[in-house]
Formats: structure tokens, sequence, C-alpha cells
């Protein structure tokens, strides 16, 4: 049994940056006007790094990754 | 934390039982005739009675939250979130609570909470005294909209003059925009000055005034506790259905003859609603059902159906915070709901991205289609997909579902605009938004 982690971002925090779309395109598109929409669900374990990588450099602290058992 | 209950409580609360007597016929809320000014607390104290206490003995706290468990009362903001369920969180929390009884209603079509306030303002006080000594509370505070805010601080300070109850009740006057009344936006308000919704996590409940737990229940809700508290949970069962128990406040307006707030047992017939309110003044089009986030429906499809959740579920429509808007054939459905939907973007937060501008394109989208000059059904569908659901509240979400519903109910009409035909040739404004401010 391994760990399910999703992206969320905190809507408030975010000002739509981008960012976490350039770094993570496989699992972060923008909207009309620059604000992130997480694609499909689980982050891959493949993908984990980058995603780490996108928090961690999310100028507003509005991405986190969200860990569920199971 | 599990809460052991007690029912064989002596003296203090107790449950009535199945004998258990209260008023038979509604209104239970409201006078039966209007005239006069608010009920004093003797005229409130003659008709229902002394509030029984249950702030001495936990068990006694333990057998009314049951009773209310009982009772099936759910919250009548809107969300219809069981109260029993709250007030269990709320009372299991880690530190001593606080409630906040929510009078804010900032939705310009909806007047049932300040026709109750102005009519019943100890029904509602005793609500939020009980709804603290149920929580084991020693503060409620009553947040209203300001045209009741004299009204609610004279009720106030007679039941302090008479030293009436054991709990401090603070009055304060709401913020008055629309999304004030969002639970998370009137614990900030008191906190703080500032009407906007907070992120979740943490719950209220866990979190709220002040780090404390806190209970936040529409003042309708508490009216009906306090009539639980009184008649127990069979009374209640009297009214409505058996899965949505009890009465509810509704505001009919629109092209009803006697527009205004009704009390009705939830599941009457949506028909036997406008009756209430002298029926249709004019043949009818549609009608809006649950407030501005809620949904439109065809009014012939719609008159025959129980005004109830699962009465309206056929229509994806419920009876939300008890709006009921009667559009006239001669209005425009995609006039009105463009009004409501720049309406609703302006009264965003503005804290989040896709609420300012997804609602903000909705309601362009809409004007131009009402118009029929530049509209783009595609483009409004996919600006309604992005503002979905990408909010820290609720606020995108209830605007994008009430415009779905114009699509659905109006959407035949959009290709006649854009021929030049439109069916308004009467008022326009049905629907009442307050003036646009200057931006």
């Amino acid at each position: 049994m391994t760990d399910r982690a999703r992206l969320r971002v905190d809507p408030i925090a975010c000002d739509g940056r981008g960012l976490c779309a350039e770094i993570l395109p496989e699992l972060i598109a923008l909207d009309d006007w620059g604000f992130p929409v997480i694609c499909g669900g689980d982050v891959p374990e493949g993908l984990l790094k980058e995603a780490q990588e996108a928090i961690r450099l999310c100028p507003k602290l509005a991405l986190r990754l969200e860990t569920t058992a199971g | 934390m599990k809460r052991e209950l007690h029912t064989d409580a002596p003296g203090g609360w107790s449950p009535p039982g199945e004998r258990a007597s209260g008023p038979a016929g509604l209104p239970w809320l409201l006078p039966a005739r209007y005239g006069g000014g608010p009920a004093t607390l003797g005229d409130h104290l003659a008709r229902h009675g002394p509030l029984p206490r249950c702030a001495k003995d936990p068990r006694h706290r333990d057998a009314l939250i049951t009773e209310v468990a009982r009772s099936g009362l759910t919250g009548r903001g809107g969300a219809s979130f069981p109260t029993a369920r709250k007030l269990i969180a709320v009372a299991s929390g880690p530190r001593r609570p606080i409630v906040i009884a929510n009078g804010t209603e900032g939705e310009p079509a909806s007047a049932k909470d300040k026709v109750l306030l102005a009519r019943e303002p100890h029904l509602v006080l005793d609500g939020a005294v009980l709804a603290a000594e149920m929580v084991g509370a020693g503060h409620a505070v009553l947040v209203v909209h300001h045209a009741v805010r004299e009204i609610v601080d004279d009720a106030a300070a007679e039941r302090r003059r008479t030293r009436l109850d054991r709990i401090g009740l603070r009055v304060m006057t709401a913020a008055d925009r629309f999304v004030a009344g969002e639970a998370s936006a009137v614990v900030r308000w008191v906190e703080r000055g500032d009407p906007r919704p907070t992120r979740t996590p943490p719950r209220l409940s866990e979190r709220g005034l002040g780090g404390r737990p806190t209970l936040v229940q529409n003042v309708e809700t508490l009216a009906h506790l306090a009539l639980i508290a009184r008649h127990g949970a069979a009374w209640f069962r009297s009214a409505g259905t058996p899965d949505e128990p009890g009465s509810m406040l509704v505001t009919l307006i629109g092209a009803v003859r006697r527009p205004g707030v009704y009390e009705i047992g939830i599941g009457t017939g949506v028909d036997h609603v406008l009756g209430l309110a002298g029926g249709p003044a004019s043949p009818l089009v549609a009608l809006l059902l649950g407030g501005y986030f809620g949904t439109w429906v065809h009014w012939p499809a719609a008159a025959a159906l129980p005004l109830s959740a699962a009465g309206l579920a056929s229509l994806e429509a419920g009876p939300g915070a008890g709006l009921v808007a009667a559009l006239p054939a001669d209005a425009c459905g995609l006039a009105e709901t463009a009004r409501v939907a720049r309406y609703l973007a302006d009264q965003s937060a503005g804290q989040c991205g896709p609420c300012v501008f997804g609602l903000d394109a909705v309601a362009g989208q809409l004007e131009a289609l009402a118009r029929g000059r530049g509209g783009d059904l595609g483009r409004l569908r996919h600006s309604l997909s992005l503002a979905d659901g990408r909010g820290a509240c609720r606020h995108p979400d209830g605007a994008v579902r009430m415009v779905r519903s114009a699509l659905t109910v109006f959407g035949g009409e959009i290709d006649r605009h854009a021929a030049g035909w439109c069916r308004g040739t009467g008022e326009v404004g049905v629907l009442p938004v307050p003036p646009r401010a200057p931006r």
C-alpha cells in the first residue's frame, strides 16, 4: 500500500504567476487568465520530484501536496 | 469524542416524548397576522411559554441534542446541513465554543431572515441562547442585517434588563454584501471587520472565532431550535415530510399578487406555495428556486412538484434558502440572468482569480447573448467550466449553477435573440439587484 498524493492550489493565495505550469506541464495547465488547473488525479511516482520542485518554487506558497493513505 | 447520552433527565430540560403538544397549524415562526411592531418579551412568552434551559446539567444538554437529532432539523441558510451534527461537532471541541447567529441575509431577493428578526426577535434570541447552552458556550454573537439592527438591540436589552439569560449576547451589524453571509466570512467579519470568506480547512467547528470551536447557524434555524426545545421532535415532524421535516420560511417575489415572506411545511406543492401569495399575477414562464445560487425551472413543469429537496431533485433544483421568484411571460429570462450574473461577479470577494475573471467573463457573455449581438454560447460554457469549483468558497459554484440552469430553461431563446426577438416587453428587473457601485 503506497500513499496517494494530489496537488492542491490555495485559490486565495494563488496569484497566477504560472511557474508551476512551467515546471510541471504534465499535471498543471493554465486557464484563460493564467491560473493553474490541476489535470488528472494522483501525482505519479515518476513526477513526485517535479511536483515538490513546483511547490518549493511557488512564490505565493499556494501549492501543496495532499497525501492520503491507500 | 463520543458523548454519552442520557435521556432520563430530572428537572431542567427533558424530552417531551410522543405526547408532546404544540401549536397545530402553521405558521409556527411567524405571527398569524401581520401588523404591529416586533413581539415584545411579554408577547413572546405569552405565545410560546418559557424557554426550557439546559446549561446546568450536561445530561440535559445531551438529551436536548438527541431531541434535535430526532427532529431532523437542518440548516435553513441554504445548505441544509443537519443541525444536531453541527452542535455535536462544536460541543466536542477542545476549547470553550462560541455561537454566531447568522442574520446577514446578503441576498437582495431574500427577506425571510429580516422579517423573522423584525417580527419575532425573541424566538431567534431564544435559539441563540439555547444553542450556546447546548454546546457549552458562554456567549452568542448575533450578526444581523442593518435593517433590523435596532429591533434586535432592543430585544437583547429587554432580556438583559430582566436577567433572562446566563449567556452573554452581543449584537453586530452584518456587512452589506452578498458573500458576507458565508459562514467563514461571518467569522472573519466578527473577528477582523473583513467580510471575505477564508479557506478551509480548518473547519469552523474546530477552529473559528478567536481559534475557538464556532457554531455558525442561520437565524431561522435557531428559531426552529427554540420551538423544538419547547414542543419536541414529534411535534416538529408534524409538518414537512419524513425525510425533510418541519416548516420553512419562503420569500415570494416577482409576478405574484402578494409578494412577501410565508411559512410552509417542507414538501408543500409549488403551486400551493404561490397560492399563499395570491397566485400568479400574470402568466408565468419560469421560476427561480432557492436563491441567486439556485435553479431556474420551467413554470408549468414545476407547479405540481413538492417544494423539497426530494421533490425538486428531478429538475436539479432544491428549496435552498427559500426564495421563489416568479418570472412573468413578458420578462426576458436571459436578461434577468445576465443582471444577476453581473451582480454576482461584482460581489466576488476578489480573492480567487478564477472567481474574479471567470464570473466577469460569464456575465459579459450572458449580456451579449441577451442583447443578441456578439454572444457565443460555446465561450460561455467554457467560462462556466473554468469558474466552477475553483474558489475558496462556493460563490463561483453557486453562480455557475444558476447560469447553467438558465441555459437549460431559456437556451431555446438564444438563437431567437440573435434574430432580433425577445419576449421581454414588460418590466425589466423582476429579480432585484442593488445599483452598481462605481469601480
